[in-house]
């Protein structure tokens, strides 16, 4: 098979440095391969749906690993070489992998002109020592500080997984982060949902604030 | 006062669905377009007076008319949602709110040049956006809005959602487009070629940001002349202004082109907060030059006007600063953006943005020496203009304007010994010289 071949290819030390983790059971689900191939229908170029392509491989898997990588590369018909320099040009693509629960923090100036170093400061201390972007043991929890999330209107703002939460104080924070330890709430992309029918439903409110 | 044409109907609930969006006049200007001919709604826009509210104020009816006739390939239509700049939030409003009125100018635009394929490159980050736009699209598609024969005439047009992934750059147009073509967003060369020669896929292709889309529609519902006649006289109609930072009530709010600046913050935003006085403002997003107090007296807003003050509206991002903002910090925060998001294709881009970063983060923990000031100075000089895109810009013009215009933030922190400390590094440069030299012999 080819894809043994194009991840032979990569394995090198200078691609490792940019892909810390490999990802040994790698597979895609039946829908996965479905939804990547709705995807390219919809392009006048196949190549454009790297992006989509990756997407999908970062919400079955948690992470874009090499295997990740050959498996887009060989769907889309481009070299590895190809995608790798869209993993790694795009900060919302992990190469390795985050907690269940991952705490991006806006550290630029609307936020940081309303107390974002205090939220970073109170998830600090909250998981104990943990420093951002290293997961902790159990595997629940991460954090790290980001650019702008374009809610300057809002700040501070953090955005966990992929719900945002707004007009925070350190006090909120924390609240939101016994609510997650006694609920486990699914905050994943697929989790927001304002599908035909369900009305009006407003998350940054519903979810969990 | 706040003008309301964009956000004329914001505040309904479920003004998202489409039920609801037409209850209120929604799609009888797209139906209105498609019966009339491509060319005379070119002139309505350019009649309209409407420029690009992404940023750079360019004419959209001129950009449009860029398209070439008869080139042999399909003409594209791509609505810039990727709102990255700093201080920038009213895409967001308007994707979330109402995203049928984007929709609807996306659909007469595609008319206007011609265009069958359209995307909307929307922000990574904007997760709800992305659904509620998607909802709309599906409900489009539904209703036959969307799709082959639209609203039953002979026009076939398409709309999908692409997701970017947290690139700023990308809200660049060309960048966008490489980014879409499936590869890294660095922004292509231009001039000669512009996207509207050669774009997407190397076909014609018009990269419109979501409130200019908006105001499309609006243009077409109201008549190009009503909306000329909002305004000053280069700069027409309303805009959206997203105000955040120190002020009682940060938001989004429109008001005409011309409206004094700083009944902005006084008035709609409530005025400074904690009874403050207000010690700058930055009035375009981040990356437009700083504008003390003193200095917006009087300024009104619009592109000449603010142009006059010595900075630019840009995106109409406002981000307002109190009497207690240390702008060295601020100064630090920003440079530390660029330095993060510059794409790295440009040299004096790719090394200027962390030259700067490191001097002000320098200063900022007190080792900095007076000639630093002069050095940003010199490094803004090699960047402006040598780079491929205008990122070179968006990071020295805030840089020099923060040292320019608030020395006493930076002064304390600089040494007096500056000789000094450039003797000994002089020496330091030396010894490494001769230890190297005795190395090779």
């Amino acid at each position: 098979m080819t894809d043994n071949g194009s991840a032979r290819s990569l394995d090198s030390r200078s691609n490792r440095q940019f892909l810390a983790a490999s990802d040994k059971d790698f597979s895609i689900s039946e829908n996965g391969f479905r939804r990547l191939n709705d995807f390219i229908q919809k392009y006048p170029d196949k190549r454009s749906a790297v992006m989509p392509a990756l997407y999908i491989v970062q919400e079955e898997r948690g992470f874009v690993s090499l295997e990740g990588i050959c498996w887009v590369s060989e769907r889309l018909g481009l070299s590895a070489a190809q995608v790798l320099e869209v993993v790694t040009f795009y900060t919302m693509f992990y190469k390795k992998p985050v907690g269940k629960y991952h705490f991006q923090v806006c550290r630029t100036v609307s936020c940081a002109l309303r107390g974002a170093s205090e939220i970073m400061a109170a998830l600090a201390k909250r998981f104990d020592g943990l420093l951002p972007n290293e997961v902790s043991a159990d595997g629940k929890w991460s954090y790290e500080e980001v650019e702008c999330l374009g809610s300057c209107g809002t700040a501070p703002v953090c955005q966990i997984n992929d719900h945002l939460f707004e007009n925070l104080t350190p006090e909120k924070l924390l609240a939101i982060i016994e609510r997650i330890e006694k609920e486990s709430p699914d905050l994943r992309f697929s989790t927001i949902k304002d599908r035909l029918g369900e009305g009006l439903k407003d998350y940054p409110k519903s979810e969990i604030c | 006062m706040e003008k309301r044409i964009l956000l004329k109907n914001i505040d309904c609930p479920d003004l998202h669905r489409l039920a609801k969006y037409e209850e209120l006049g929604g799609y009888a200007a797209a139906r209105a377009a498609l019966a009339s001919e491509p060319a005379s709604l070119i002139q309505a826009i350019k009649r309209s007076g409407l420029r690009g509210r992404g940023g750079a104020g360019f004419s959209t009816g001129t950009k449009w008319e860029f398209i070439p006739k008869n080139s042999g390939k399909p003409v594209y239509l791509i609505c810039n949602a990727d709102e990255s700049e700093p201080g920038t939030f009213k895409d967001r409003l308007l994707m979330e709110r109402d995203p049928h009125l984007c929709l609807e100018g996306m659909i007469i635009s595609a008319w206007a040049i011609g265009a069958h394929w359209a995307c909307v490159y929307i922000r990574g980050e904007y997760a709800y956006s992305y659904e509620r736009l998607k909802l709309a699209i599906d409900e489009c598609y539904q209703k036959g809005y969307l799709g082959k024969n639209i609203f039953g005439s002979d026009f076939n047009f398409d709309i999908i959602l692409h997701r970017g992934a947290g690139a700023y750059i990308c809200g660049e147009e060309t960048a966008l487009i490489e980014s879409l073509e499936g590869k890294k967003g660095q922004p292509r060369l231009k001039p000669p070629f512009f996207p509207a020669a050669i774009g997407l896929y190397k076909a014609p292709t018009i990269v419109n940001n979501v409130e200019t889309l908006c105001a499309v529609t609006r243009i077409f519902q109201m008549g190009a002349d009503a909306y000329a006649a909002l305004g000053t006289e280069k700069s027409k109609g309303t805009k959206l202004f997203s105000v955040s930072g120190h002020v009682n009530k940060p938001g989004v709010y429109e008001v005409e082109m011309g409206y004094p600046l700083l009944d902005l913050i006084n008035v709609e935003c409530g005025g400074v907060w904690k009874d403050r006085a207000l010690k700058g403002v930055i009035p375009g997003g981040s990356s437009m030059p700083i504008l003390t107090a003193e200095e917006l007296k009087g300024v009104v807003l619009d592109y000449e006007s603010i142009q006059a003050a010595g900075s630019y509206l840009g995106s109409g991002g406002f981000i307002v600063f109190d009497e207690t903002a240390n702008m060295l910090d601020v100064a630090c925060n920003i440079a530390h953006f660029y330095a993060h998001e510059s794409c790295g294709q440009c040299t004096p881009c790719r090394e200027g943005a962390h030259w700067i970063e490191k001097i002000f983060n320098r200063i900022a923990s007190g080792g900095g020496i007076r000639s630093d000031l002069s050095l940003i100075e010199s490094i803004a000089k090699q960047v402006e203009g040598h780079t491929i895109c205008v990122f070179g810009e968006a990071f020295v013009w805030p840089a020099k304007a923060f040292v320019k215009k608030f020395p006493d933030d930076f002064a304390n922190l600089l040494s007096d010994q500056d000789r000094l400390i450039q003797i000994e590094r002089r020496k330091e440069i030396g010894e490494r010289q001769i230890n190297k030299g005795v190395e090779l012999s």
